[in-house]
């Protein structure tokens, strides 16, 4: 699914800014955007101070999916990874910023009525955000289709460094969320892949929805694979332009070539790669 | 715009003098992620396409981009379609653009480039067609741009087989690029443009810093955006002091006082690239901002356009 987006980027006002374990969490007035659809991406840059930072950069806006949209206000899951995330990360309540979008295309309505397979999402640290968004429009689905039609709620499996950063679990509504760590402060001490490997080996009837760092995605895709399960992942990726322009985002797929990330994905069908790229 | 700001260049009417660098906005996909606005607020007064080749491409492995101080760092390696692909697939897309289509082709040889320049020339939705001699990312189009005498063979087989204007696209990476452009007019080139990306590259993050490794698929790449903003007005002076043909100026424009600047120095277009990854619609901007500063300058102080 695809929302256009308004040609040309705008300029919008940060409405309140929160802690959220280890991460920040922005949410800003967008009055003048339309309503996202879950996986899409907007392109960011702090109106102020965009460039003047150490190394004199960030120079480029960077690409984040929605965490949540209505009543004209977006929200944005981030973490001080590099110099733009740090400047992002600064902004507070009153402070402006760029934003394009909403970019690129989401994950895929699910298949309405009595046969729709359970939806487990998985994610990993700051690739949560478009499965929050997702997991609202599943469970909204359901609540108009009832239990019998539209199936159970979805299953989040999320893994996080540790339980400081795993507090932003509760981000996550309308899904029953089990959490990893790599430290075991909580939850199953280990990777969240091995949550869905055991998943679905109990139960490979499934479309499992992923976003998350490269290797996690990488073996999402090949636990699916090797499964015969259908995936959609929400892939990560440096980008200068987010609308097709630029052409430095691309990712292999099996068929040949390159597709862009921004304007073909971010969501793929796992079935596409050969392999989720390292970096 | 209002019709004082139009332009006459090369026989083709444009509303303003900001056009697209090449291969820096994909028209096609931006009517994808945004409708027919695109088309309604269109932000250029031309569309150049990205480089057509013979053959199709699939461009160069990633990592394609590096951040830089104020720039960015490429290394994309032209992907397209190929010459019946861009003919069959894109052109009816381009076509429907509401300015002139100027298509962008590069050749490693004489030879392909004369193909290229006839089967786009022949096409009435094709207004005019622009030489990439100078893209840093591919070796075959570095060495004919870089000097007069083989700028000046290539013109000399390839300038008899069209009629429409062409447009020669310089390479920074020369030791004197004025001498290139007067090689392009004198071989009976429409007009040049310039810069292209300056070439740069990047050490892979994290590796040993005393065994650098170059981080990008393609090796190297080509560096754009106002860090290369002061290069493009020193070799736009340069050229315009040798040549009269038009000049389309290009490099780090990011507001109407760069492009403003640019024309001052002597180009007649500008050309917008890495800004509008930065906003979709710079050019739109720019070409409001050139406008407003023209309005508030003297008629002695404001440079003939056309």
């Amino acid at each position: 699914m695809r929302v256009t987006a308004p040609l040309g980027r705008r300029r919008v006002v940060v409405s309140a800014a929160d802690e959220v374990g280890a991460y920040r969490v922005l949410h800003v007035a967008d009055p003048d955007g339309p309503v996202p659809w879950p996986g899409q991406f907007y392109m960011l840059a702090a109106a102020e101070s965009w460039g003047g930072g150490h190394d004199e950069r960030p120079f480029l806006p960077r690409a984040l999916s929605f965490l949540r949209a209505a009543g004209g206000r977006l929200s944005f899951m981030l973490e001080d990874v590099g110099p733009g995330t740090r400047r992002l990360c600064e902004l507070a309540a009153g402070d402006e910023l760029w934003v394009t979008g909403p970019l690129g295309s989401g994950f895929e309505s699910p298949d309405a009525g009595p046969l729709a397979r359970r939806a487990i999402l998985v994610g990993g640290g700051v690739g949560i955000p478009p499965l929050a968004a997702w997991a609202d429009v599943l469970a909204a689905a359901r609540e108009l289709d009832g239990p019998a039609a539209g199936g159970e709620l979805p299953d989040a499996l999320l893994g996080f460094r540790d339980a400081q950063h795993a507090a932003a679990v509760r981000l996550l509504g309308g899904a029953k969320v089990r959490v990893a760590t790599d430290d075991g402060s909580i939850g199953h001490h280990g990777l969240v892949t091995e949550l869905l490997a055991a998943e679905l080996d109990a139960d490979d009837r499934a479309t499992v929805y992923a976003c998350g760092p490269p290797a996690m995605l990488e073996a999402v895709r090949a636990i699916c694979d090797e499964r015969a399960v259908g995936a959609q992942l929400a892939l990560e990726s440096v980008m200068a332009c987010g609308f097709g322009a630029c052409y430095g985002c691309v990712v292999a797929v099996r068929d040949g070539g390159y597709v862009r990330v921004c304007v073909d994905g971010p969501v793929l069908d796992a079935a596409r790669l050969e392999a989720v790229p390292a970096h | 715009m209002g019709a004082h700001a139009a332009v006459d260049f090369c026989g083709l009417r444009l509303a303003h003098p900001i056009v697209n660098a090449s291969g820096t906005f994909d028209a096609i996909a931006a009517r994808r992620t945004f409708g027919d606005e695109l088309l309604d607020e269109f932000p250029f007064s031309a569309f150049v396409s990205k480089t057509i080749t013979l053959e199709p491409r699939d461009g160069n492995p990633p990592p394609r981009l590096w951040e830089t101080p104020a720039g960015l760092i490429n290394s994309i390696g032209l992907p397209n379609r190929g010459l019946t692909g861009y003919l069959e697939h894109d052109l009816p897309q381009l076509a429907q653009l509401p300015v002139p289509l100027i298509t962008n082709v590069m050749g490693s040889t004489a030879d392909d480039v004369g193909r290229l320049v006839e089967a786009t020339g022949e096409r009435a939705e094709i207004a005019a067609i622009e030489l990439n001699v100078s893209c840093p990312n591919v070796r075959t189009g570095l060495d004919v741009g870089a000097s007069a005498e083989s700028l000046a063979a290539l013109l000399h087989a390839v300038r008899p087989l069209t009629r429409k204007p062409l447009i020669v696209k310089l390479t920074p990476n020369t030791a004197d690029v004025a001498a290139v452009a007067v090689a392009a007019e004198a071989e009976g080139a429409d007009a040049v443009s310039l810069i292209n990306t300056l070439r740069a590259t990047a050490f892979e993050p994290g590796a040993d810093p005393w065994r650098p490794r170059p981080w990008l698929g393609g090796g190297g790449g080509g560096l754009s955006g106002p860090a290369i903003r002061a290069v493009a007005l020193a070799q736009v002076a340069a050229v315009a002091a040798r040549v009269s043909i038009p000049i389309v100026g290009m490099g780090g424009v990011a507001s109407g006082r760069h492009a403003r600047d640019l024309l001052g120095a002597g180009a007649a277009l500008i050309a917008v690239g890495t800004e509008s990854f930065r906003d979709p619609a710079a050019g739109a901007r720019i070409a409001a901002e050139l406008k407003s500063l023209q309005n508030a300058e003297t008629p002695a102080t404001c440079r003939k356009l056309a």
